[in-house]
């Protein structure tokens, strides 16, 4: 499948014969998990087996959960508390559950940024970089409805703002949101579809990360260098990779297994750290929370939403433009919307041809001040909207579709790159000391 | 109407934090010290049980908790009461309405405590999880890392935070209370110094019993949270151990591709 010249799997009994001439399946998993890898891969590559143990740990204790939840408006509150108190492991099934989503999105932003700095993004692996943007927004649509089940105030409240937010289309909005909602406002019917495609969701997320791996396992993995593994030979490609199994897999569980016990303590100990109080009082219409905040992994985007307010020029002449179609509502779904399009769009608006942001000695700052800019936006968007953080909100948002939009194409023409390894064995043997390679054996 | 509010909520809701903030920071939320704070906190079996006590004999009269079946009383890692107690507890103090006998008869253990708002008094099975006592610093929460959310202590602050002063509003009286987020709450003062006896003759002034009750209401909240600190340590060890394993298998499975030091 890939590109990059390895040994493939070759059936050798009577019996692998036969299946192979009938189904190839074997020699797939063989060729996937043999799948020659850069070896020069650091530590900021491990995310990948994080994310998929993520969707698994949330797909399995998602399915043990539904077993015991029910999904009315009169009972779902009810029922989640039975799991805490009646299902035998059912205070950690629901725990890990709960948090599985927080540590989700720890290490997707970690991927994400990982990609932006070392520009996975870049050719050939635009398509890789688009099917992971997809499942990223699938990943906010199922973890947005998985909130909303268990039927408490923040549930309720944040369903109606979100909702809220289709509502703020001009003209068709109103029927877009009815229609989402299933009636005028949050109720059963609200509940009921999102408990259905929170179910449904993670198994498209699953259909699309095997596009995404299959996509990069097509063009090969980027590496911390940048530079393309030698195709010349088998012999050639050897110099530069490691098969994945057992080198990668077992790096991989290392980290994931580090990243375990941090996970398992938040679990046992702090469970509750990350949700809002206010989600363990029973949704109430007729009662509108105090403070109404998204879970912390929207917040940066949220921040986005509600800098736009119509004080801004922008925004302002935007609706001048449109004849007040678009106004200030509207503008900041458009934004939030829009900074995600952006990071999307990364691959067409970097213009440099260095790949690696270790190469790129302007860039490096720009991108290290993204990172802060994001952590900036996380912190606003669960702060009120008052000065001065409406206007350090605006600054963050500005800086983000700025980076994207600005700084990426003019870098690439006004930078002037260092000079990059001419291989990535040179790079490893740089790193680990140089070894008479033609002798390597595995271990044992 | 309900459709122009939810459409509005969308940026008009993103607005009120403002007003929350100012609000719910305005209350004071003494720190008291729990048994059950950290990872290595368990609850106080007799505290729970002084607790229940005070639940039954004051706060009962006017809130419930719904959620809570009367034989968790008698569960691990709860008040841990012998069964026949409970059985005794459950019929002497509640009784519940049964639809196959279609009439109230005494409560048993397999029954929930009763449902009550009496003078529209909230629930208090999930209090000490819905209230949060700790902000801080920035509004980052950083400190629930070594004191847990603060429910238990808003609670106690809140029992103990009567001033005495009162204030009538539109023929409803309310109390000053320092804990109480704007100042002023519909409750009046609940406790009073030597309202409860207890059997070992603990201390009965308003600041313990408050705590007593907060105790309880915390695992009345977290029933399982000595079982699920257990499972967190047993987990962290075992992952800890599965660390090191792994590292050494990488360590020696690299080893040979890797020029020496």
């Amino acid at each position: 499948m890939s590109g990059i010249p390895h040994d493939h799997y070759e059936p050798k009994t009577g019996a692998e014969k036969w299946l192979h001439s009938r189904l190839p399946i074997v020699g797939l998993i063989y060729d996937t998990i043999m799948i020659p890898t850069p070896k020069n891969l650091n530590w900021w590559w491990i995310w990948g087996i994080v994310l998929a143990f993520c969707l698994a740990l949330q797909i399995v204790t998602g399915i043990v959960l539904v077993m015991h939840y029910t999904p009315h408006v009169d009972m779902a509150f009810a029922s989640v508390e039975h799991i805490m108190r009646n299902v035998n492991g059912g205070h950690m099934l629901r725990y890990l559950h709960m948090n599985g989503a927080s540590l989700f999105f720890v290490a997707v932003y970690i991927h994400i940024f990982r990609g932006l700095y070392y520009g996975s993004y870049k050719a050939p692996r635009e398509i890789t970089w688009i099917v992971g943007m997809l499942i990223y927004l699938l990943m906010m649509g199922t973890a947005f409805m998985g909130y909303v089940l268990p039927w408490g105030q923040m549930s309720f409240w944040g369903a109606t703002v979100i909702t809220g937010l289709f509502g703020a289309i001009p003209f068709i909005g109103e029927a877009i949101q009815t229609w989402l909602l299933g009636g005028p406002a949050v109720d059963n019917a609200t509940l009921n579809r999102f408990f259905s495609l929170h179910y449904l969701l993670p198994f498209v997320i699953a259909a699309l990360v095997i596009v995404h791996i299959w996509a990069f396992h097509t063009t090969g993995n980027n590496n911390p260098t940048g530079v393309d593994v030698r195709r010349g030979s088998k012999e050639e490609a050897k110099k530069d990779t490691l098969p994945f199994w057992p080198y990668f897999v077992i790096k991989d569980f290392l980290g994931l297994a580090i990243v375990l016990v941090i996970f398992w303590a938040i679990v046992g100990f702090m469970p509750n750290y990350l949700g809002h109080p206010d989600n363990y009082i029973e949704a109430n219409p007729l009662v509108t929370p105090a403070h109404i905040v998204p879970e912390w992994y929207f917040l940066p985007f949220y921040a986005i939403l509600r800098a736009f307010t119509s004080e801004v020029w922008v925004v302002q002449f935007a609706s001048f433009v449109t004849g007040g179609i678009v106004d200030a509502k509207f503008f900041g779904v458009i934004a939030m919307f829009g900074a995600i399009l952006a990071m999307a769009l990364a691959p067409w608006l970097d213009t440099s041809n260095v790949r690696s942001g270790r190469y790129r000695p302007m860039f490096k700052w720009w991108f290290a001040l993204l990172v802060v800019d994001f952590f900036a936006l996380m912190w606003l968007g669960a702060m009120p909207a008052e000065e001065p953080y409406a206007s350090f909100s605006l600054i963050a948002s500005a800086y983000w579709f700025g980076y994207f939009f600005v700084i990426l194409p003019l870098l690439g023409v006004i930078e002037k790159p260092l000079a990059q390894p001419a291989t990535i064995e040179e790079d490893f043997d740089a790193h680990y000391g140089k070894k008479s390679s033609a002798d390597a054996t595995p271990a044992e | 109407m309900f459709k122009k509010l939810a459409t509005g909520a969308a940026f008009a809701l993103a607005m009120i934090p403002a007003a929350s903030y100012a609000a719910g920071g305005a209350g004071h939320v003494e720190d008291y010290d729990f048994s059950f704070e950290g990872p290595f906190g368990t609850y106080d079996r007799n505290q729970l049980q002084r607790g229940l006590q005070i639940y039954t004999e004051v706060c009962a009269a006017c809130h419930g908790l719904k959620l809570v079946p009367i034989r968790t009383l008698s569960d691990e890692g709860g008040p841990q009461m012998p069964e026949d107690q409970v059985r005794a507890y459950a019929a002497d103090n509640f009784s519940v309405y049964d639809p196959e006998l279609d009439e109230d008869r005494p409560a048993k253990p397999v029954d929930h405590f009763p449902e009550n708002n009496n003078a529209g008094a909230p629930d208090l099975s999930m209090m000490a999880k819905a209230r949060a006592g700790f902000h801080g610093p920035y509004g980052l929460g950083l400190n629930q890392l070594f004191k847990g959310m603060g429910g238990a202590e808003y609670i106690a602050s809140l029992l103990a935070g009567y001033t005495g002063e009162t204030k009538e509003e539109a023929g409803t009286t309310f109390y000053e209370n320092t804990a109480f987020p704007g100042g002023w709450i519909s409750m009046a003062p609940p406790l009073s110094d030597e309202q409860v006896e207890f059997a070992d003759g603990h201390a009965n002034d308003v600041d313990a019993m408050s705590q007593d009750v907060a105790a309880f209401l915390m695992w009345t909240a977290e029933p399982k949270m000595m079982a699920r600190k257990q499972a967190g340590f047993v987990g962290v060890l075992f992952l800890t151990l599965l660390s090191v394993m792994l590292y050494l298998t990488n360590k020696r499975l690299w080893a040979p591709h890797k020029g020496k030091h």
